[in-house]
């Protein structure tokens, strides 16, 4: 059943739906979106040392996209404001990866399947780290799923709680680590906070419950992943990209119904 | 039976010492509250007693398995996270619907279970968030500036309902307040906050303190004092720095 190019693809794009849906949710609530953005590019400086240093670009891009976003918490609130530190880290980060990947003459290697992915050619060992990368976020999540809520929404109710809001934003930092370098390979690093931002957005005007949203998210998310390379094998656009956009319909239309059942109200 | 000890504390950011030497201790039962002008470290001093501040020097002790209600200043929930109040009250501790019942009943609003936390009014939040604070029946209950944001009748109401919960529960009340003509009435002890305890003792003791009156005027209630304050006024060995009132 794996042999079918089809078939993997459409695995890995559910892996990644699924560890990006309640991780997502998270950085809709916190206001991060900037944030797994900025990781997201910043992997792109791992995939150039990876391949530089011929380790596994899923390694190389985990390591970066970890490096960047511990950084960021680190330097949040000496001197800077944090969207101007992430445009500085991130891009950055973006403009010394594509450099650093100039200078690999050796190597052939299409950037674009980097940017904007190459779903279609996920391997089978692809499908195990992706899936494999995936349970372990969505473990996480589920884990701490009250803590990192209560967290999230009161910082001194979560102390009096006796939590530590601290650790629990270090959990959801790893978790967008692990979630960017396992969704390099679907839709590329310019699209992973697309996946991220979208179908937890879009199933904003579904859901009642914290819960529901992120399983609708992941739905969103699944059914996003099917649809756009049904589109992509059909009328032959690029694969990555239509995934992305059968979201943002989506988005659209659950929002339109939401606005218009909430005027109706 | 002391619940809460506060010892000597400081708390600094970066070169600002908003906090020194701070003393002060919560007895069980009682209702403390501390007044003090914006700035004055106020919510520092709580921060600092459940542990979200690190002192730079003395320290906090609490009464071992001290329970803490904590009602905060505002609690902005995104408008994006969807959750319901009973939700958001069974969040951390693993209570039953009918506690849960129970605590929206004590805090005054009970037929709110079901409701969305986006749908309320800023009166019935403060309320659900009380409602969270008494569910595991604290030993004391830390109110930072909880009535921010309603009306007087609404603050006049929620302050009637902590008195309420007192008498009923027995349970300690630190608060913070800028309204200081129901703290006055409301207060066992009153601590007045600059950077450091500027006086403290019951209201009537405290209305009266050369230094109280240095903070927040000789008018009655001191209701408009609070913004003629400036930091004029001198104490034994201690310094206003106006970064330190940022």
């Amino acid at each position: 059943m794996l042999d079918d190019f089809m078939t993997r693809a459409t695995l890995a794009g559910i892996g990644v739906a699924c560890a990006a849906a309640p991780l997502g949710c998270f950085v809709v609530w916190r206001r991060m979106a900037y944030f797994g953005d900025a990781t997201a590019h910043a992997a792109i400086l791992g995939v150039a040392l990876s391949l530089t240093f011929q380790v596994s670009i899923f390694a190389g891009a985990l390591a970066v996209a970890l490096a960047m976003a511990l950084t960021v918490s680190l330097l949040t609130g000496r001197g800077y404001a944090m969207d101007t530190l992430l445009g500085v880290l991130a891009h950055s980060a973006l403009a010394f990866g594509l450099v650093a990947v100039s200078f690999l003459s050796g190597v052939r290697i299409d950037l674009m399947a980097y940017l904007f992915g190459d779903i279609l050619a996920v391997s089978r060992w692809d499908l195990v780290v992706i899936w494999g990368g995936a349970a372990l976020v969505v473990g996480l999540i589920a884990w701490r799923w009250s803590q990192l809520l209560t967290a999230t929404l009161n910082e001194e109710l979560a102390y009096a709680s006796g939590l530590n809001p601290k650790r629990e934003q270090l959990i959801l930092t790893l978790a967008l680590a692990v979630t960017v370098a396992v969704a390099i390979k679907v839709v590329g690093v310019l699209l992973i906070a697309a996946m991220l931002i979208i179908p937890a957005a879009a199933s904003r005007s579904l859901a009642r419950s914290p819960e529901s949203m992120a399983l609708i998210a992941a739905a969103i998310g699944a059914f996003s992943t099917v649809a756009g390379l049904r589109s992509a094998y059909v009328v032959d656009t690029p694969a990555g990209p239509s995934i992305v956009c059968v979201a943002a319909v989506l988005f659209a239309c659950f929002s339109l119904i939401g606005w218009h059942t909430r005027r109706g109200a | 039976m002391t619940l809460i000890t506060v010892e000597n504390l400081s708390v600094r950011y970066g070169a600002n010492t908003i906090l020194h030497n701070v003393e002060m201790t919560v007895e069980a039962g009682e209702i403390v509250t501390i007044v003090g002008p914006n700035g004055s470290g106020k919510t520092s001093l709580l921060r600092a007693i459940i542990g979200a501040t690190k002192p730079s020097a003395g320290r906090v002790m609490l009464k071992p398995g001290l329970k803490i209600g904590y009602v905060p200043q505002k609690l902005h929930i995104d408008p994006t996270l969807p959750i319901s109040v009973e939700r958001f009250m069974r969040l951390t501790d693993p209570v039953s619907r009918e506690q849960c019942v129970d605590a929206l009943e004590a805090a005054g609003v009970p037929d709110l279970l079901k409701r969305q936390m986006s749908q309320l009014s800023g009166g019935q939040f403060q309320r659900v968030l009380l409602a969270r604070a008494l569910i595991n029946r604290p030993d004391v209950l830390l109110l930072d500036e909880a009535t921010q944001g309603l009306d007087q009748p609404g603050s006049a109401a929620f302050y009637h309902q902590i008195e309420e919960v007192r008498r009923e529960t027995g349970c300690a009340i630190l608060m913070i307040s800028h309204e200081l003509h129901v703290v006055m009435s409301a207060s066992d002890r009153v601590i007045c906050l600059n950077g450091h305890v500027c006086c403290e003792g019951s209201p009537a003791v405290v209305a009266s303190a050369p230094e109280y009156r240095a903070l927040f005027g000789t008018g009655t209630g001191g209701a408009l004092a609070l913004y003629r304050h400036d930091h004029d006024h001198d104490h034994d060995q201690c310094e206003h720095s106006q970064e330190a009132a940022e």
